[in-house]
């Protein structure tokens, strides 16, 4: 920049309306966070392409539509879908307690809410593992009703649900605190009931924030292993998850196999990932009214 | 230090914030940038601090070219429209901050930044405030201390985005005239972006109208509102009643209402445009115009009484607005309902697509006619 | 037909029944699991714990968790900062799909992830066949594994910053360029002040997530007790030799510092609702 300043001639622009940085470290930050993408992000998945495109369409096929394989995605889409309904609904219900009442103990559940987040997936699983086993101390309880948990796919639906319910509750909750209090209130004075207001005034308001933490944590639950492995008994064809597929096609040294099963299930990830930020984008910008 | 403003373009998008603007502006003065949201003041305000860059054309400061120059080292002096205080700097190391930002060889000492800092604090009347945190402070408050900052580094050049628009009505007037009084001393070329018309005239020495990227006009507040130069310029300063309508006979005709426009000899689409203060209310028409209007409202409050009138048998965009003295209304007592008639003193008249005003003197006529009586 | 309540599910019996139900699947989800965490590992009383705890190969696997978080915070401390600035301050074209792509982490799975690395740097990949060429093995090792707990980890100092900064705005940084301050010092007097403690737990959050990764690191570990083996995949391995005291009181140590997570968390955003008052920690300038 100096060196243009001192340049003496004076044509009009010597910046060719490219925009100069007010700000400083531009070529820093951006420099790092490029680097760094490249380097831990997109050098990887790169790795991935090399590996599967070294494969026949035949071998790749034949691969990734073997029955247990197959098997394994249905037990996972269904498993991953049943726990982020469960957490829709219970995740609303939570975030609507910790933003509409007043009760004793309320910052600590707010608190306990990120617990997932914060703690080990392999804790997680051994602890509902431990649970849930048929001596322990809600699977004790179960097995009176018939109810079987532990080793079988709705084990799987637990572990899900617990590693990903605070994506749903932290989704919702900035929403519902935004709800103007003035809305309900015209409503209710115009003599619309509870649950009227609810559907017609608060969820048209409410849903695309629950969509988007109920597609994050379907997600979230597509790609979760540790957790699971402990609890699901990965019997094959039964309560096998495409993640835990995946880690035995490696164990067996099989890299093409682990790498044909791990791009369906990535492309997957990441078609839902980019899907939300759209989706997300957009419901923003009509909110915000850009 | 004067400022010159060399055929500054600049786009956001396809958005023209600005157009080809060349400005002077005049050393030690203090300029006012007047013009509605959207009209490109704060983007010329912010260019010429070095805030946002220019797509084409030069700023020069006392005759250099400082367009390449970094903000840095523009040395001058910038209030935020929200402050932009530190929040987690006290009120003195907020106005210190400047200060201890010089390059070692010219920061002063810290006793002597310690000093500076004091008289600035007693400059904004906060002594006792030194140790509190932007939030802790009014609306008021902040805004000097915002200027102090500002000026710490003895800047030649201070620049203000909307300096009182966040501030309520009494505080602004205060402030208003605390930085007139403090501009007055120090003498430093200052610019300030206002959309308040009031404010600018009241505080400037000069006056740039702007609209759309543009610059309309620029002038003294005296001048500029006693001879706007467009229509847009007329529009935006202070209250305007408008006739429009067609010109026949030497009279501005529409509906039941015309005005005589004597000498007037092209017959055209016109537009007369009157100040509430140069129009007089009257029971019956006179004999160079019938404006038949109704009153809508009375307003009482303040040195003179503001009548706001809705034409009756015609048609104009907005309401009439006609200004009386206290005690001409406690002798006539115009109330809502009534019906009254406009009499014009003075107006200017816009004809077709001709953006200058021609000056209409009835009053002069008046007398002129009475003296041949 | 005016019940006396304002806004929807303001009645009492609303009120209750939500707030029961809530508290019911909170403590069953959340609460319950963290005590079980405790309790199983003192079930066999405090000496057996200490005596877990102790264990040669549990302290092996503590002092290699601690030193893949110690090298992994660093790293994505800046990594977050700098993308964080790079994004809020500045517009450029791919600034969304920058802003996206961080978001990466959080979608694939761990052991995708574990692959992911496996295949770039093992002895069969293009650049581990290069590097083994030269003697350097990064995959069943220490380094293999801060690789993959970077990967999973990077979203975290960035996901809490951006949002925060981006509501912040850059007049303050601008006033601080108006003022002639240098890019050092105006990060350092008023960017970091603003940030400190979304900063903080950002960090915290980047650290137990580190400390507990799993799927990741057992693809690329190669868990050789006492050498690559981090904390929880030594839970894991003693889990499946049936040393569940054993297992639980490793998994004690990992759930103690999710609780301090939380409890920074909850100290951070009581501080961030708090506006700035008196005078707290005066710097010295």
């Amino acid at each position: 920049m100096s060196a243009s300043a001192n340049s003496g001639v004076a044509p009009v622009r010597r910046f060719s309306g490219r925009s100069k940085r007010v700000l400083p470290g531009f070529g820093l930050s951006l420099g790092i966070s490029l680097f760094f993408v490249s380097l831990v992000l997109l050098l990887p998945l790169s790795g991935l392409v090399v590996e599967t495109s070294g494969m026949s369409w035949d071998q790749f096929w034949f691969t990734i539509t073997d029955p247990r394989v197959v098997e394994s995605y249905k037990v996972t889409l269904w498993t991953a879908f049943a726990a982020s309904v469960f957490n829709g609904f219970f995740g609303l219900l939570l975030a609507w307690i910790l933003v509409r009442y007043e009760f004793p103990g309320k910052r600590i559940v707010d608190a306990f809410v990120d617990l997932p987040f914060a703690l080990p997936t392999a804790v997680a699983g051994i602890t509902l593992a431990t649970l849930f086993a048929q001596n322990g101390w809600y699977g004790q309880w179960l097995a009176k009703l018939g109810i079987e948990v532990a080793f079988t796919p709705l084990g799987i639906v637990v572990a899900m649900a617990f590693t990903s319910i605070p994506f749903v509750v932290r989704t919702v909750q900035p929403v519902l605190e935004e709800l103007s209090p003035a809305d309900e209130e015209a409503a209710v004075s115009l003599g619309a009931s509870d649950g009227r207001v609810f559907r017609k005034v608060i969820f048209p308001s409410l849903w695309p924030a629950l969509v988007t933490g109920v597609a994050l944590s379907f997600t979230r639950s597509l790609g979760e292993f540790g957790a699971i492995i402990f609890i699901a008994g990965n019997t094959p064809y039964v309560s096998e998850v495409t993640s835990l597929m995946v880690f035995i096609r490696l164990q067996e040294y099989d890299y093409a196999a682990a790498s044909a099963i791990a791009s369906v299930v990535l492309l997957a990830s990441l078609v839902l990932l980019f899907a939300i930020n759209l989706w997300q984008g957009r419901y923003l910008r009509r909110l915000e009214g850009r | 230090m004067s400022i010159t403003i060399d055929q500054i373009s600049k786009t956001f998008g396809r958005f023209h914030a600005l157009r080809d603007v060349a400005l002077d502006i005049p050393e030690g003065k203090l300029t006012a940038l007047l013009g509605p949201s959207g009209s490109g003041k704060t983007t010329l305000l912010r260019i010429i601090a070095g805030l946002e860059s220019s797509d084409s054309g030069r700023i020069l400061f006392g005759g250099e070219d400082v367009s390449n120059l970094h903000v840095r080292d523009r040395n001058i002096g910038f209030v935020f429209q929200h402050y932009a205080l530190f929040r987690h700097l006290t009120v003195a190391e907020n106005i210190a901050f400047g200060l201890e930002s010089l390059p070692r060889k010219q920061r002063p000492s810290k006793a002597e930044i310690r000093q500076r800092v004091e008289k600035l604090l007693e400059m904004i009347q906060l002594p006792q405030l030194a140790d509190r945190y932007p939030a802790q402070l009014s609306g008021g408050q902040k805004q000097r201390v915002a200027l102090a900052r500002a000026l710490a580094t003895q800047p030649r050049i201070l620049l203000l985005d909307e300096p009182f628009g966040a501030l309520d009505a009494k505080v602004r007037k205060d402030l208003r005239r605390w930085l007139r009084a403090l501009h007055d001393e120090f003498h430093f070329t200052s610019i300030f972006v206002t959309h308040d018309q009031e404010e600018a005239l009241e505080l400037s020495d000069q006056v740039v109208v702007m609209s759309q990227g543009q610059v309309e006009q620029v002038n003294t507040p005296t001048e500029l509102y006693a001879k706007p130069e467009s229509r847009f310029v007329f529009d935006f300063l202070g209250h305007v009643n408008v006739l429009s309508g067609a010109v026949k006979n030497q009279k501005l005709a529409q509906g039941d209402a015309w005005v005589s426009l004597p000498g007037h000899r092209s017959e055209q689409e016109a537009q007369l445009y009157l100040r509430p203060h140069e129009v007089h209310l009257a029971r019956a028409p006179s004999v160079h115009a019938r404006l038949p209007l109704r009153i809508d409202a009375v307003s009482l409050i303040g040195s003179e009484v503001r009548i706001e009138l809705v034409p009756e048998g015609w048609h104009s965009e907005e309401i009439w607005e006609i200004g009386m003295s206290h005690n001409e209304f406690a002798q006539q007592n115009p109330s809502r309902g009534e019906l009254w008639f406009a009499v014009p003193d003075v107006g200017h008249l816009f004809s077709g697509d001709n953006s200058q005003p021609k000056t209409v003197d009835w009053q002069y006529a008046e007398a002129a006619n009475a003296c041949n009586m | 037909m005016d019940t006396g309540h304002r806004r929807v599910g303001d009645q009492p019996w609303v009120r209750r029944t939500l707030i029961g139900i809530a508290l019911l699947v909170a403590l069953f989800m959340l609460v319950i699991p963290v005590v079980v965490i405790f309790a199983e590992a003192f079930s066999a009383g405090w000496s057996t714990f200490a005596g877990n705890v102790t264990d040669e190969y549990t302290v092996h696997a503590i002092g290699l968790t601690l030193f893949v978080a110690a090298l992994t915070v660093p790293l994505n401390l800046v990594f977050g900062t700098a993308l964080a600035w790079s994004v809020t301050r500045f517009r450029f074209p791919g600034r969304k799909l920058l802003i996206t792509l961080i978001d990466i982490p959080f979608a694939v799975s761990p052991v995708i992830a574990g692959l992911l690395y496996l295949l770039l740097y093992g002895r069969n990949g293009w650049l581990g066949g290069w590097l083994a060429s030269h003697d350097v093995q990064l995959m069943f090792s220490w380094p293999g594994i801060v690789m993959v707990t970077v990967f999973v980890t990077c979203p975290f100092v960035a996901r809490e910053l951006i949002p925060l900064m981006q509501q912040q705005g850059s007049e303050e940084e601008e006033a601080g360029v108006v003022l002639g301050a240098s890019g050092w010092r105006i990060f350092r007097k008023i960017t970091l002040p603003n940030i400190k403690w979304a900063l903080i737990y950002g960090v915290v959050l980047t650290n137990a997530r580190a400390v507990g990764e799993f799927g990741a690191v057992s693809v690329v570990s190669g868990n050789v007790r006492g050498e690559t083996n981090t904390l929880p995949l030594h839970v894991e391995l003693l889990y499946q030799d049936y040393n569940v005291v054993g297992a639980f009181a490793s998994a004690s140590l990992l759930a103690a510092i999710a609780m301090l997570t939380l409890v920074v968390k909850a100290f951070v955003e009581w501080r961030q609702s708090r506006p700035i008052v008196s005078t707290p920690e005066k710097e010295v300038s």
